[in-house]
């Protein structure tokens, strides 16, 4: 979650705590046994080397037109072992949920199991072209199929669109499927352009509504961190088209007046979009069609484990209510008598007429689906609800061992992460930001920081359920540690943090007010400074 | 269940620690009505690798794997060999299991290496800064017209008729939920339209593709004056990156903004997903940018290191004003890319360009003299469209059946346009062999006769 635009302390930095890791090192290369440092990839040009043999094209005639073949491009010459080692190295300096608990709140970054690497990289699976006749991807057909009809199971709903690719394009297809759905209702001039959104609410929400056309009203949270009820009725009224409203929310805590909501916006005559975000807490326990929903986006890459990847490739079908099920994006499988085919376009025999359009090219993010099918084969409806269940009680636990010497926002139980704030640093001159990065020295990626925005200096921990007992206690006695640490006045120890690692804090106000994002050849720095 | 590491001795030992009787406790804010007391109903219990594996083979042998025959498909996914070395190194558990890098000390891996993508991207495309990458061509193209719509603050996008269809569909659905105007041109087979006769005061920009959905590649230096005395920007799309290697690239035809498709270097075809979108344009532009970008900063200690920047374009920090509401990227995508990009470098890139032309060029060859094939491009890279002298949708289920993925017919992108019926666009790439370019000429010679 966010964490920029924060200010960083380089500035406190001093002497004392800044140069004392290399220089005890006092090696001459400047690594670190096992940390190396790497330039990069164009600071290693051999030019005219290559790590790819290709065979020499044959003499022909270009039939380019009018256009020219173009010169040099400047990107630099490796051999295959220069380019894996340094891909290598890089790697080396990623912290990753292979390597350690990775408690990023509202990221459910949980373990990626490796069957499902291996089943998405079988040729009949990633050897295929979107475009090949329906008649010879039957099978893919039939997995996409498949997994849409256990999200409809998991989820309770009726229709699903797959084709989203993220949670926040799962977002944009749900919104776009209510402003089509109010449109299709009370003519396209209607006046519902106003979406409440919940001041906790990810980023994404408002953003996303405002890229449907629509205006953002935020709603309150009351004091038990949760969706204030009278002033989100009050709110209501016939220009109002949706709440979108994240169940479990990014609090942590499930809406416990949930069903009431979805009485009450629907009988102001909106939808009720639900950010599926943290659906790792309920999957396999809570159907969300039971809750009252219209429309979910279901992230694979965090209830149903696909990797992460560094930023994506995610995945975000969406889950549409009855009232919905007709307003989805093109393209889309159906299955007939003679098999599976795709529903490509709005001329399509098979079509109803009242898609929205198309969201993204092709048909979805088809590698993604793999996983998340075989994820949801080996856990099966036992697994699944186990997963919840962990999922729950590690929070929770995580929550029970800390909150005598941590602040917690709001009373228990917790869903799937714990939320907690910064009251219990008050006085200690550590803030959040320094804490996280005193974790990182102690072996762990930090939790979601400054989110939610509803409590002050967010510490947003979400264990998941693949961390072991073992694990969590080792953690929450790192957490203790260094909570006691900060009060007992040791804040040299935090704002020098982190100290042991391939970089320390890094200047973010310097990197936005200048922007370096490229390499650029010494010679032409050198130009460009005369 | 072997991913779940808690015993039952755990659970209740925590279950203490937390002070409640059981976890059916821990969900007593859900509504009573909505708690499920059992598993869901209808889906089978936990199983082994063994079974999921056999479940999930079988439903991938029922596809023709374009690998395992001829294939000659294009229309915006190509088959191309990546090296062993790219799948090894992304399935690195520290990239494959990392995520945004928020925390930039532990993720100086993946910022380097986002840092080198965004350096690559714009080498090759020809501009001065480029993006960590948007979800896929076709959404880049529609992000790039929002984009150009808040630069030029004017609402109406030209589209050529030589723009993928799916791209101009993403972008129409942007147009009708976000609210502005879209002028797509028709489809144009031929590279006659006039684009220059659809621009008025109110464009904010014209987007071309480049090598178009036809094939045809165009040198673009004179629309780009055209459309900048309009006050507009140019967009180029590229849906075959590694044209790159070969022509022109548009950022020296005086393109604004370039979007593409990089699926072609380092990632499989993937059924049409995961890919991974480019996104490019000039310095001066970049706060008008969407999407995540790397920067170059010092650390603590004076020493280089990467951090995310100008993320107050982003949706987290903005909300509602954000230039885009994009937050997952394709991050791992963006890693073959670059890493396959690295591999290749200045001679490889350009070596494999020149093969695909001269394997397109062969393949053009050799189908112009059949009868009943009619090559309609004059130029092109990797891919043409050929008339048939039959619906080409049905000759190419007549090749499937042969065992030949012989093209793609131009009516399944553009459905009901009965001129189009008969044209058929064909790729050839480093992948496809003598033998194969025989298979689909025997193939089409019998399809037709």
């Amino acid at each position: 979650m966010n964490t920029q635009g924060r200010k960083t302390h380089i500035d406190t930095l001093g002497v004392e705590g800044g140069n004392a890791a290399s220089a005890a090192a006092g090696t001459i290369s400047g690594n670190r046994a096992l940390m190396l440092e790497e330039p990069l990839i164009f600071e290693q040009d051999s030019p005219g080397t290559t790590g790819v043999d290709l065979p020499e094209p044959p003499t022909f005639k270009p039939r380019l037109g009018k256009v020219r073949e173009r010169g040099t491009i400047g990107l630099p010459g490796l051999s295959e072992p220069e380019v894996i080692r340094h891909y290598t190295r890089l790697s080396q300096k990623n912290f990753a949920i292979d390597s350690g608990l990775y408690p990023l709140g509202s990221c459910t970054m949980k373990h990626n199991p490796r069957l499902n690497e291996k089943l998405a990289r079988l040729p009949g699976l990633s050897d295929i072209h979107p475009m090949q006749p329906e008649r010879t991807v039957q099978g893919a057909l039939e997995l996409i199929d498949t997994l849409a009809h256990w999200l409809k199971t998991l989820t309770g709903m009726p229709a699903v669109a797959m084709s989203p690719a993220a949670g926040a394009h799962g977002e944009l297809c749900g919104m776009a499927a209510i402003r089509a759905a109010i449109e299709d209702r009370d003519g396209s001039t209607s006046h519902r352009r106003r979406v409440l959104v919940p001041e906790s609410a990810h980023g994404t929400n408002p953003a996303t509504a405002a890229a449907c056309g629509f205006t953002v009203d935020a709603i309150p949270a009351d004091a038990t961190g949760r969706v204030d009820l009278e002033a989100l009725k009050a709110k209501l009224g016939d220009d109002v088209a949706a709440i979108m409203l994240t169940n479990p929310n990014t609090c942590g805590l499930f809406e416990r007046d949930i069903i009431e909501i979805a009485d009450a916006v629907h009988k102001a005559g909106a939808f009720f979009y639900c950010d599926g975000a943290n659906f790792n807490a309920i999957v396999g326990r809570v159907r969300p069609a039971d809750l009252g929903i219209d429309a979910m986006h279901i992230n694979l890459h965090k209830t149903f484990s696909t990797p992460h990847g560094g930023g994506g490739p995610g995945s975000g079908p969406v889950v549409l209510s009855e009232a919905l099920a007709k307003f989805v994006p093109l393209p889309y499988v159906v299955h007939g008598e003679d098999g599976f085919s795709l529903v490509e376009s709005g001329e399509d025999d098979q079509a109803n007429g009242k898609e929205f359009g198309r969201l993204k090219g092709f048909h979805g993010q088809m590698g993604m689906f793999v996983r998340a099918l075989a994820y949801i084969l080996s856990h099966g409806a036992d697994g699944l609800r186990q997963v919840a269940s962990d999922a729950v009680l590690n929070a929770n636990y995580v929550m029970a061992s800390l909150k005598d010497v941590m602040t917690a926002s709001f009373e228990g139980p917790c869903m799937h992460e714990a939320l907690f704030d910064d009251r219990f640093l008050k006085g200690t001159g550590v803030t959040t930001l320094d804490f996280a990065k005193a974790m990182i020295d102690e072996g762990y990626h930090p939790m979601t920081m400054y989110f939610p925005l509803v409590v002050h200096g967010a510490f947003l921990i979400e264990p998941t359920e693949t961390e072991s007992k073992q694990s969590l206690d080792a953690f929450i006695r790192v957490m203790r540690g260094l909570a006691e640490r900060a009060r007992s006045g040791d804040a040299e120890h935090f704002l020098g943090a982190p100290r042991m690692t391939p970089r320390r804090r890094l200047d973010e106000t310097g990197a936005a007010r200048k922007p370096v994002l490229r390499w650029v050849p010494e010679v032409s720095q050198a130009e460009a400074a005369e | 269940m072997r991913y779940l590491p808690l015993t039952e001795a755990d659970r209740r030992s925590m279950l203490a620690t937390i002070g409640v009787p059981s976890v059916d406790s821990l969900f007593r804010d859900v509504p009573e009505a909505a708690r499920l007391s059992a598993p869901i109903e209808g889906l089978a219990p936990h199983a082994g690798e063994m079974e999921v594996e056999r479940t999930i083979a079988a439903m991938a042998a029922k596809n023709i794997s374009a690998g395992s025959v001829p294939s000659f498909l294009g229309a915006g996914a190509y088959r191309h060999h990546v090296p062993a070395s790219v799948d090894h190194l992304i399935q690195r558990g520290e990239f494959l299991t990392s995520y945004t890098p928020y925390q930039p000390e532990v993720t100086q891996g993946t910022l380097q290496y986002l840092f080198e993508f965004q350096t690559q991207v714009a080498l090759i495309t020809g501009m001065d800064v480029a993006n960590a990458s948007l979800y896929d061509g076709a959404t880049s193209c529609a992000e790039a017209v929002m984009m150009a719509n808040r630069v030029t603050r004017r609402g109406k996008a030209v589209l050529s008729g030589g723009l993928h269809p799916h791209y101009r569909d993403v972008t129409l659905t942007n147009a009708r939920f976000h609210g502005f105007e879209v002028v797509a041109a028709p489809a144009d087979p031929e590279g006659e339209e006039d684009l220059l006769a659809l621009i008025d005061d109110k464009t904010s920009c014209v987007v071309v593709q480049n090598p178009g959905f036809f094939g045809q590649v165009r040198d673009l230096t004179d629309l780009a004056a055209a459309v900048h005395a309009k006050g507009a920007l140019l967009i180029v799309a590229v849906a075959e990156v590694v044209s790159l290697g070969l022509l022109t690239p548009p950022g020296e035809m005086g393109a604004d903004i370039v979007v593409a498709e990089g699926q072609s270097i380092g990632n499989s075809l993937n059924f049409g997903g995961p890919y991974v979108g480019l996104f490019a344009t000039r310095d001066k532009y970049v706060r008008h940018m969407p999407g995540r970008l790397t920067g170059q900063t010092v650390d603590a200690e004076g020493r280089r290191g990467w951090v995310l920047t100008l993320s107050t374009r982003e949706q987290h920090i903005r909300r509602e004003k954000a230039t885009s509401n994009i937050c997952t990227n394709s991050g791992l995508c963006a890693l073959a890319f670059t890493i396959h990009m690295s591999l290749l470098g200045e001679e490889g890139f350009k070596r494999l360009a020149r093969l695909n032309h001269a394997k397109a060029v062969q393949l053009a060859d050799r189908l112009d003299g059949l009868k009943g094939v009619e090559v309609v491009s004059d130029s092109f890279f990797n891919e043409f469209t050929v008339r048939l002298k039959k619906p080409a949708s049905k000759v190419v289920n007549k090749l499937a059946k042969h065992g030949i993925l012989g093209g793609v017919p131009v009516s399944r992108l553009h459905p009901g346009d009965e001129a189009l019926a008969d044209l058929l666009l064909v790729t050839a790439t480093e992948t496809n062999t003598d033998a194969d370019m025989e298979a689909l000429a025997h193939g089409l010679k019998e399809a037709l006769s």
